[in-house]
């Protein structure tokens, strides 16, 4: 009992992230099932039917890699739209910054329905044909923000005496930029790309309304909703939580073990420190 | 060349920011984008709301200046609009109530958990956002534990929870709630661990230092995490569609549908503008707070 007390705030920690797992683990235990009826909402016998022919469903895989696609394109875009972005607002004095905060904002606060109806309106009202392009102009457009905010952060983390000791060292913008700041920045883009694709691979509303008759991975999922998820989609789901989740894992396990290599050199030998600052 | 507004020496750290074209350069193909397709679309969607139908043509309107499409949308739809606001309001506080627990451990007793615990709470979100949803039914099923939990304590209005209005305020909860967790967690991290320290030692009772320094020091972050779970909440229909009845209808369904299957562009642009001034009106009650720069 006084164990709980002293733990009290601990074990509700633990209970919320264990809340936050359970309906991915109804998913993946449903990706074992063989479902009686065409409903698979409840557990009926274990099958391996969803992992080993997972492509067997018409349309699943087809629409999974079209959501890969335009998430690959979409990304890229976004990124490097973005992260020029984020290197304006951190390092450049330009007129009507507030109104470029706001615009950068506004497309996160916005809900998606409203988003996807506006953007479908635009279209609409220019007869331009929908389809993949428009989900990717899209996807673009809400995945900028996202990229902003992220690469901003880290740009604003980075110690800027780095990048004046490259340039006390006689190197260049162009070198100082090459060499310091963007192997500096390098894990914000990243972990900005990584939010942008799961971003755009996950996005319903937003694709629906602007999607015509092409058919992503979740509008596929939102049709057999009505008519029997197939245990396949289950099983891909997985799959992509699984391989997700273990690209961040060992990301961050790396990004830990270097800091730690560092901080052991920096003990052992002092003089390393004297190396990284700049000359005052 | 450059006006200099006096607010921009304090966005970044030591590094002098620079006045030159180069800003220009970078800015202007994002921004761009974002004008084009995020601050237009806001123009033609008004626009559309004004239109009106051509006779006898079903989806074909002209451009008009029908002011009535407003009060007719509102007086038809005001009840899905109104249990918008209700459903995301009680989500948003359900949600604060759940994620204040869990980001204060994180901020303060995890340890060398503290990434991995960040980490699991953006996991979910690797996973599909409809499979989640719909593996609510699962949870929830009038067979299930839960209900017949709730059901032995007569607590339940209709006996089950799918189908009703509980299901869809329990989905949004969950959904939402990283969107909660991550801001405050952000809040909570910045206060200096000493002044809750100064505090207990002046003979404070901890629910005394909780409500007289940690929250208000974390109110930035309640702001920002309410905003961030309540504007995608009231505009959601996926909850609403998977897990409620069509009693149960919120504002995005009836634009989805309007929208999608009726093709009555006009209401559903008047019900997406409405919207839309709603939630603005309360991002600038937080600007007039918070000022533009902690937005991005």
């Amino acid at each position: 009992m006084r164990w709980i007390r002293r733990h009290l705030l601990g074990v509700v920690a633990v209970l919320v992230l264990v809340y936050l797992f359970i309906p991915i683990a109804v998913v993946a235990v449903l990706s074992f099932n063989k479902p009686e009826g065409k409903y698979n909402t409840s557990w009926n016998r274990f099958s391996l039917d969803g992992w080993t022919n997972i492509c067997g469903v018409p349309g699943v895989c087809d629409s999974f890699m079209i959501s890969v696609r335009i998430g690959i394109v979409s990304t890229l875009v976004a990124t490097v739209l973005g992260t020029m972005i984020a290197f304006a607002l951190v390092r450049y004095r330009f007129r009507g910054r507030s109104s470029t905060n706001l615009l950068i904002f506004l497309p996160m606060a916005t809900p998606e329905v409203v988003m996807g109806a506006s953007l479908l309106a635009l279209f609409l009202n220019l007869r331009f044909p929908l389809g993949e392009i428009t989900i990717v102009i899209a996807h673009i457009m809400f995945i900028i923000s996202f990229v902003v905010v992220t690469v901003k952060a880290r740009l604003q983390g980075m110690d800027p005496r780095l990048e004046e000791a490259a340039r006390d060292l006689y190197a260049g913008p162009r070198a100082a930029f090459r060499y310091v700041t963007l192997p500096l920045v390098a894990p914000g883009i990243a972990g900005a790309a990584l939010l942008g694709f799961a971003l755009s691979f996950d996005d319903f509303i937003i694709s629906f309304f602007n999607a015509g008759t092409v058919v992503t991975f979740p509008i596929y999922i939102w049709g057999a909703a009505q008519r029997g998820i197939p245990v396949q989609v289950n099983a891909l789901a997985t799959l992509v939580f699984v391989v997700a989740l273990l690209i961040v894992l060992i990301s961050q396990f790396i990004g830990s073990r270097r800091r730690k290599a560092l901080a052991n050199e920096i003990s052992q030998n002092p003089a390393t420190i004297d190396a990284l600052l700049p000359k005052s | 060349m450059v006006a200099v507004l006096p607010s921009t020496g304090t966005t970044s750290g030591v590094v002098a920011q620079r006045k030159s074209r180069t800003g220009y350069f970078l800015l202007i193909p994002g921004m761009t984008w974002l004008a084009i397709f995020f601050a237009i679309p806001f123009v033609t969607l008004f626009l559309t709301s004004l239109q009106a139908p051509v006779e006898g043509q079903s989806g074909q309107y002209v451009p008009a200046f029908q002011i009535s499409n407003y009060s007719d949308a509102l007086t038809e739809y005001w009840p899905q609009f109104l249990r918008s606001f209700v459903y995301a309001g009680i989500a948003t506080a359900l949600a604060l109530l759940i994620a204040y627990p869990l980001a204060y451990f994180i901020a303060f007793k995890a340890g060398r958990w503290r990434a991995l615990m960040l980490v699991l709470v953006i996991a979910p979100s690797f996973a599909s956002f409809l499979l989640r949803t719909y593996a609510w039914k699962t949870i929830l099923s009038d067979e299930g534990f839960i209900t017949s939990f709730f059901n032995y304590l007569h607590l339940l209005p209709d006996d089950r929870i799918l189908n009703t209005g509980i299901a869809v305020i329990a989905g949004l909860t969950y959904n939402f709630l990283p969107f909660m967790i991550l801001p405050l967690y952000a809040a909570l991290e910045r206060i200096d661990p000493r002044l809750m320290e100064a505090s207990n030692d002046l003979y404070a009772s901890a629910f005394t230092t909780f409500r007289r320094i940690t929250w208000p020091l974390s109110l930035p972050g309640v702001v920002a995490g309410t905003l961030l779970t309540f504007i995608p909440a009231t505009g959601d229909y996926i909850n609403a569609a998977l897990l409620g009845s069509t009693q149960d209808r919120m504002i995005g369904n009836v634009i989805q549908t309007n929208f999608i299957q009726f093709r009555d562009y006009p209401t559903a642009s008047a019900l997406s503008f409405v919207l839309m001034l709603a939630i603005l009106s309360l991002v600038f009650i937080y600007i007039r707070r918070a000022g533009t720069e902690d937005l991005v």
